[in-house]
């Protein structure tokens, strides 16, 4: 005699108000398979967690953001963001598919180069460009872009001592009509530091004053806050060519587009409220018609998208440590991935599937992570169906600033595969052992004694 | 013809589902069979007799539109119905970012577009008021409890805290502000508006438009009677030609297409007319402008499925409604039906 | 070994339907769920029930025993049943 299919015995009450259970199939569709290589393999062979990247999903993230701009606009250049995800292998897919560097540090810059990254496709953002960095991106013409005055007057002074030309554009903040206003990154429009900015570079001789920078904030869900920001670039670019004459080669529309993940405290579902990237694409590129330039002089329109390009080709995969329940009675899951390796999770409410078939009954649940630490927690609520100890799930849209922002706490940092394009995988970040965090260290010799 | 209609839920706050359903079920031209979509096992329009022929229970929004759309295309499967019509203002993005997929099934929809949407946005109406010569009370956006100083130096005491997709508290000093402040923001996010109180009587109107700038009905009255929680119990329509032209400018600048509610307070002592809200959707008294002569749902219906329909102006002036509520006396096998199977037939049910 | 008591007046519906008389609540129960509760209120013993369980579905004994607990936490939980 055959034995029936096992379920584990469920009872949900009714509540009326709350989820009703044909509310609740958002997870009853299992994540098995990342870009056709199984989970339960990948883990088989690079352990667990594990995160992994899809080569396919980053290069149509490339193509299609950059077709959606090219078609409205004929001159696009886009800049990869480091600091959302710099990793070697990620790196190369978007210098591979066409992406200059855009680096906010001399870390990163250094990191640009390695790659083999000439100065002059490198963006240099950020407050913190030290001294040698500024000599050395001055040195290879890479195109810095001043944050504040006291960087200026640095690169005058450099640029002077070293009788070259830096190769510049500045950074401007303005009112988009967003709250809370960006306005600490850049020199702000409305007040008349911009333009005070321009004109000091558009008369020194050791400077070329070659493009404007703004970016206006982060996860913008408005695409007229964009349509602003472009206009009013296109303004100071208006005025410096009818004042001085200057053309300039670009204008730097940033990045912060959003991904489809879903903010904490965000009432609707970002795949339901956020406009599509046409429309952002439309906003961004409708004011750079009204620029004062003929023809041949129209400037090249720089993008440094970052997590719109990532997010969703990355993957945390994570296994069932343990169910419990808490005293309420509500469900509590216990991973091993934590807040530690999923810095995203402060922030989002990210999407979680099982990896495997499940039960079709749910129940709403708290994930906490592995950390003996009461911070600890990747979902508050989440619907899931009942899962048991050593079950897989994988985490969704998570390419974009966790494998640069985790940090090594309590647990080693895990694997970071690509699965390629072909189906093979690629581990592209070793695990860190024991070995490599202790070899930093050092024990004073007098604390070599005690206990042993 | 087969329609799905949503917000169903006729309780003391109602949604406009039910409404929506008598003005179909009144039109002699389309002969309506309606699919009611339940978010919840209880509401009312899925046990009323002669309102929904059969009610599904659908997942709510914020469990994500894959969710919505499997549910959606799995009744669609079985009930084949033609037009879907969502009465709720928290579902709108959510199908009108379904739109295209639902009309690769058969389903057709009538939705305000983005564009509406943004532009009377809570945060945004201010904006649109200013440009477009309607007046509006003043309103700033705060995104911190540490803006809230702006108040004294830029309002007089009372103000309305508003959250940027529901609820609103009037507040008498900061202190108030303060805590209507945290409960906005726990609840709906940052920013959070405050907005200038003006004080006089609520006018409100209903109106369709065609999204090419047209106004195919309006109707205008006057809340006669208001609940604890701000909603009309019983209202009488109006003669007003200044406020219906006021919502047809609004109309066409907007371009609006769909049903809206427009929200008014006549100031007491001015005697001018505050656009306060524009609600995307058909409100729960829109039956009154179907008794009045306009059949809204009707013609919102007819837009759906591509018919031309002329501007409706005439209405019957001093028409009234009183809502009323009433105990639905049922077996808790109908309710079973629901809750375990997440669909229910009444077609056995008697008028 | 435990054993458990159901108030009498509690029955499973084919459907997995439960309506509490008393306390007007009302519950879904899976399909291994209801058969759980039915013999829980025949007043089978949890030897007895893991014996069946084990006997006619596809599924380890310590697996079961582990959801087995779970579910009574829950029943206890919603005050459906009472440990004897």
């Amino acid at each position: 005699m055959t034995k029936r299919r096992y379920e584990r015995p469920v009872i949900t009450k009714h509540h009326s108000g709350f989820m009703n259970k044909f509310g609740n199939s958002p997870v009853s569709v299992p994540k098995t398979e990342i870009d056709g290589v199984a989970v339960k393999k990948l883990t088989e062979e690079y352990g667990s967690p594990l995160f992994v990247i899809s080569e396919k999903q980053i290069r149509q993230n490339y193509k299609n953001l950059f077709r959606i701009f090219r078609s409205r606009y004929p001159k696009i250049q886009m800049t990869w963001s480091y600091k959302t995800n710099y990793l070697n292998a990620v790196c190369s897919v978007f210098h591979n598919e066409g992406a200059w560097a855009e680096v906010v540090s001399a870390f990163e810059y250094d990191r640009a180069r390695k790659l083999g990254i000439r100065g002059e496709n490198i963006i240099f953002n950020g407050p913190d460009k030290d001294e040698n960095a500024l000599i050395r991106a001055i040195e290879e013409k890479a195109k810095i872009h001043i944050d504040h005055f006291d960087e200026l007057y640095q690169i005058i002074e450099l640029a002077e001592k070293m009788g070259k030309q830096a190769q510049v554009a500045i950074r401007v903040n303005m009112d988009v009509g967003i709250y809370p206003k960006w306005d600490r990154f850049g020199f702000n429009y409305e007040n008349g530091e911009a333009t005070e900015a321009l004109r000091r570079i558009a008369i020194n001789k050791n400077l070329k004053l070659i493009g404007l920078h703004t970016h206006i904030g982060t996860y913008m869900m408005s695409t007229e806050a964009y349509r602003t920001g472009a206009s009013k670039l296109v303004h100071l670019a208006n005025l410096l060519k009818s004042q001085f004459g200057l053309v300039l080669d670009y204008i730097d529309m940033g990045g912060g587009l959003p991904s489809y993940n879903t903010l904490k405290g965000q009432y609707l579902q970002a795949e339901e409220l956020l406009p599509t990237l046409e429309q952002y694409a439309d906003a961004i590129t409708a004011p750079f018609f009204e620029l004062n330039y003929s023809s041949d002089e129209m400037p090249t329109l720089f993008l440094e998208n970052g997590r719109v390009l990532i997010d969703d080709a990355g993957f945390l995969i994570t296994q069932v440590l343990a169910n419990k329940r808490l005293s309420d009675g509500k469900r509590a899951i216990i991973i091993d991935g934590g807040v530690n390796i999923l810095f995203t999770s402060f922030w989002y409410k990210h999407k979680i599937s099982p990896a495997q078939q499940t039960s079709v009954h749910t129940e709403n649940a708290a994930i906490y992570g592995p950390l003996c630490m009461n911070i600890d927690c990747i979902r508050e609520d989440i619907v899931l169906p009942t899962l048991k100890k050593g079950d897989q799930l994988v985490v969704h849209h998570v390419g974009a600033y966790n494998v640069t922002q985790w940090m090594q706490f309590i647990t080693l940092r895990p694997n970071v595969v690509m699965v390629m394009e072909d189906g093979s995988v690629e581990l592209i970040r070793k695990s860190e052992d024991l070995d490599y965090i202790m070899s930093l260290e050092s024990i004073p010799a007098k604390l070599q004694t005690g206990v042993k | 013809m087969k329609i799905a209609v949503t917000g169903i839920n006729n309780v003391d706050s109602p949604g406009p589902g039910v409404p929506v359903i008598r003005g179909l079920k009144d039109s002699e031209s389309i002969n309506a069979e309606i699919i009611g979509l339940s978010y919840d096992t209880l509401e009312p329009g899925g046990y009323m007799p002669g309102i929904t022929d059969k009610v599904y229970l659908i997942p709510y929004p914020s469990g994500g539109i894959e969710n919505t759309f499997e549910r959606i295309s799995f009744i669609h499967s079985k009930e084949k119905f033609n037009v879907l019509i969502p009465t709720l203002d928290s579902e709108l993005y959510g199908f009108l970012k379904l739109t295209d997929r639902l009309s690769s099934l058969g389903i057709k929809t009538f939705l305000p577009t983005f564009d509406n949407l943004n532009l009377r946005a809570k945060d945004k109406l201010f904006d649109f008021c200013t440009a477009n010569n309607i007046k509006v009370p003043k309103n700033i956006l705060v995104s911190g409890t540490n803006d809230l100083h702006r108040i004294s130096s830029e309002f007089e005491y009372p103000v309305v805290v508003k959250g940027i997709f529901y609820d609103a508290y009037i507040a008498n000093n900061l202190e108030e502000v303060q805590s209507a402040f945290k409960k906005l923001a726990s609840r709906w996010g940052l920013p959070i508006i405050i907005q200038e109180f003006i004080k006089g009587d609520e006018y409100n109107v209903v109106a369709l438009g065609d999204g090419s700038g047209e106004t195919i009905a309006a109707v205008p009255m006057k809340k006669t009677y208001i609940t604890d929680k701000g909603k009309a119990w019983a209202g009488i329509t109006i003669d007003d030609e200044y406020l219906l032209n006021l919502v047809r400018h609004a109309v066409e600048r907007l371009k609006w297409k769909s049903g809206a509610e427009f929200e008014f307070i006549k100031d007491g002592e001015t005697n001018q007319y505050y656009l306060v809200e524009i609600n995307p959707r058909l409100p729960a008294w829109v039956y009154l402008a179907v008794g009045a002569g306009q059949n809204i749902p009707e013609a919102l219906l007819k837009l759906a499925i591509g018919e031309k329909i002329k501007p409706m102006t005439e209405y019957k002036t001093g028409t009234i409604f009183i809502r009323y509520s009433w105990d639905l006396i049922t077996d808790i096998k109908t309710f079973e039906s629901l809750a375990v199977k997440g669909e229910k037939d009444n077609k056995s049910l008697k008028n | 070994m435990a054993k458990f008591s159901v108030p009498s007046n509690l029955a499973v519906s084919e459907s997995g339907f439960l309506f509490v008389p008393s306390s007007g609540e009302t519950f879904t129960l899976n399909e291994i769920g209801s058969e759980i509760f039915m013999m829980l209120k025949k007043g089978s013993e949890d030897k007895e029930i893991f014996e069946t369980v084990v006997d006619s579905y596809d599924i380890d004994l310590y697996t079961f025993e582990k959801d087995f607990s779970d579910f009574i936490t829950q029943l206890k939980n919603h005050k459906l049943i009472k440990e004897l």
